[in-house]
């Protein structure tokens, strides 16, 4: 319900928003009043309106982001897991060396040597995210390789992409549909660790993140630049997690039983 | 048991190399060149080249990469760009700041999320159950940068308590050791609770559902059946098996917690590596930040083989297996 209404208020942001997110409207870091919700910045922008269009912003890259990462993922992991043998082998080994770097070092190189947007902010926290489900995958994959219906489909001369993807992968939909979400959650908090040190979305335009980062020099004197921001971003990925666990409780047939 | 750890050492040498490769291309194949950044724009081009040619920029990227590879495994890292140090000695110098935060969470985590988990479990469905779960998820989904700012914000800002950043306070440098030492300690308190708070949430849900998982097994309802009593089931029966899993998460966790440390150490002007990388990128010193990625790349892949040693441990059948 809550992310519901989040993902309302970003597609009707420019209805919501009473001021320009990138004006200047006021003075200086005035406290929230009823004039302006939450407050305005250190540059007497309508911290309402920001936060409003930065929701837009924070959703839309947590959204391409995942599905980027859905789609390497699950291409790696259903080519590995299918195949096995020597694929599998070499995929897998790829994995775990991008596993083990500290990753928000490896987006945080990219993205400085790239120009810091908004798009790339997306496809790097995209490309390097994607290990957990391409490993949930290939897990989903070997487990339906022995069922009968792929053998069914190899005996009728189905190719091997059409089994792939035609038969085995709506199999598979439930575990990557939980991921999806979970994936979501994380990287609308990368996004924001990114933005917050200067490495993502853009000033001006507002992004959670970036909104906090202007907040960390007016700590004493506008407390709630640094409030705000971080209560959306949590509140938003608090939703995402219960939505994630929800489903996770819904398509799990285990859990009918036990 | 020492074969099976020699056999895990020798893998880590090709991901090692796929780690070093990998950072290596992405940060020589962006557009861009280092030099830009620390010279002189009007600097002479003849004096532009020798300077690339002492850094052996001016070979082809394939050349440039098994020549550092080639220092690397003699243990020279390259210099640093910016100080001209040898980077093995700047990220060494680092190193101990880094690792006192990491592991003093670490074990802060270990004794505060395992009793956490486990009431939890026992207690399921009961208010405690319920707090604790809540909190854990407000807790996965903190940013970490932000808990820190608010807790610099009440702290330092507003109570005054606390030292908002830094590791020493230079005016104590004559005092005695044991001033000292209260002294980093207060400084520590923030970055540390930050970062325990955050690996705190996670690992907790994971005990409470292995500790619910265990509970739910045939050898516990027979230990109840034997009319043992309730606390030795769960303290002596159920608690280890249901540690198994946990051992692994805390090993999966530790990429997680050195990015957490990138973060934190950067708020609260912590000298560790964390500060250091970031530092070095956006200075693009690329010895630096090789050196850096290489370093955490190892400490994170010990970890991991800590923890499957610690695996072994706590399961008997693993061990036996190994044999």
């Amino acid at each position: 319900m809550v992310l519901l209404g989040f993902v309302l208020v970003a597609i009707f942001a420019p209805v919501i928003a009473p001021y320009d997110p990138e004006e200047i409207v006021e003075s200086e870091t005035l406290p929230p009043s009823m004039k302006h919700l939450f407050g305005t910045d250190d540059l007497g922008r309508d911290i309402f309106s920001r936060a409003v269009y930065g929701a837009r912003i924070s959703l839309t890259v947590g959204l391409v982001a995942v599905s980027i990462s859905i789609l390497i993922g699950t291409l790696f992991g259903a080519i590995a897991g299918y195949y096995g043998g020597l694929t599998d082998g070499f995929i897998m080994r790829f994995v775990d060396v991008m596993l083990s770097f500290p990753s928000i070092f490896l987006i945080l190189a990219i993205q400085a040597m790239l120009t810091p947007n908004i798009y790339n902010v997306m496809i790097v926290i995209g490309i390097t995210s994607w290990m957990g489900v391409a490993r949930l995958v290939r897990g989903e994959y070997l487990k339906i390789r022995e069922l009968q219906y792929v053998e069914a489909a190899k005996a009728i001369g189905c190719s091997d992409l059409r089994i792939i993807f035609r038969h085995m992968l709506p199999n598979a939909q439930a575990p990557i549909i939980v991921a999806a979400t979970l994936g979501m959650a994380s990287a609308i908090l990368v996004e924001s660790a990114l933005s917050f040190l200067g490495m993502g979305v853009q000033p001006p335009m507002p992004s959670w993140g970036n909104m906090l980062m202007d907040a960390q020099a007016y700590m004493r004197d506008a407390p709630w630049m640094a409030i705000i921001p971080g209560l959306l971003i949590l509140v938003t990925v608090l939703s995402l997690y219960f939505v994630g666990e929800g489903l996770r409780e819904a398509l799990n047939p285990r859990r009918e039983n036990a | 048991m020492r074969k099976f750890i020699v056999r895990r050492l020798l893998q880590l040498i090709p991901l090692l190399i796929g780690v070093s490769l990998i950072s290596f291309f992405v940060m020589h194949l962006a557009p861009g060149d280092p030099t830009a950044l620390f010279t002189d724009p009007n600097i002479e081009p003849a004096e532009l080249a020798r300077i690339r040619a002492n850094w052996g920029l001016d070979k082809p990227i394939i050349v440039q990469y098994f020549y550092w590879l080639g220092n690397a495994l003699r243990g020279n890292f390259g210099n640093s760009y910016t100080t001209g140090q040898p980077v093995i000695n700047e990220v060494l110098q680092r190193l101990p700041a880094t690792l006192l935060l990491m592991i003093t969470s670490y074990i802060l985590t270990l004794f505060i999320t395992i009793p956490l988990g486990v009431i939890s479990a026992i207690k399921k469905g009961k208010l405690f159950d319920n707090v604790v779960t809540v909190l854990s998820f407000a807790g996965m989904a903190t940013p970490s940068f932000w808990l820190g700012l608010m807790l610099m914000l009440l702290f330092a800002v507003n109570l005054d308590w606390l030292p908002a950043v830094g590791m020493y306070d230079p005016l104590l440098r004559d005092q005695g050791l044991g001033a000292r030492i209260l002294d980093v300690v207060k400084h520590m308190i923030l970055p540390l609770a930050t970062m325990t708070i955050l690996s705190l949430a996670g690992i907790t849900r994971y005990q409470r559902a292995s500790m619910l998982e265990v509970l739910n097994q045939d050898y516990i309802r027979t230990a109840r059946a034997k009319g043992l009593p309730e606390k030795i089931v769960i303290y002596k029966h159920a608690l280890r098996n249901s540690l198994i899993p946990i051992v692994t998460i805390l090993g999966l966790s530790l990429p997680g917690l050195f990015g957490g440390a990138f973060i934190i150490e950067t708020i609260f002007a912590w000298p560790g590596m964390g500060r250091l990388g970031v530092m070095a990128i956006f200075q693009r010193n690329y010895p630096l930040i090789m050196g850096i990625v290489v370093f955490s790349a190892v400490l994170i892949m010990l970890g991991n083989l800590l923890a499957d040693l610690g695996y072994a441990l706590v399961d008997p059948r693993i061990r036996y297996a190994k044999k």
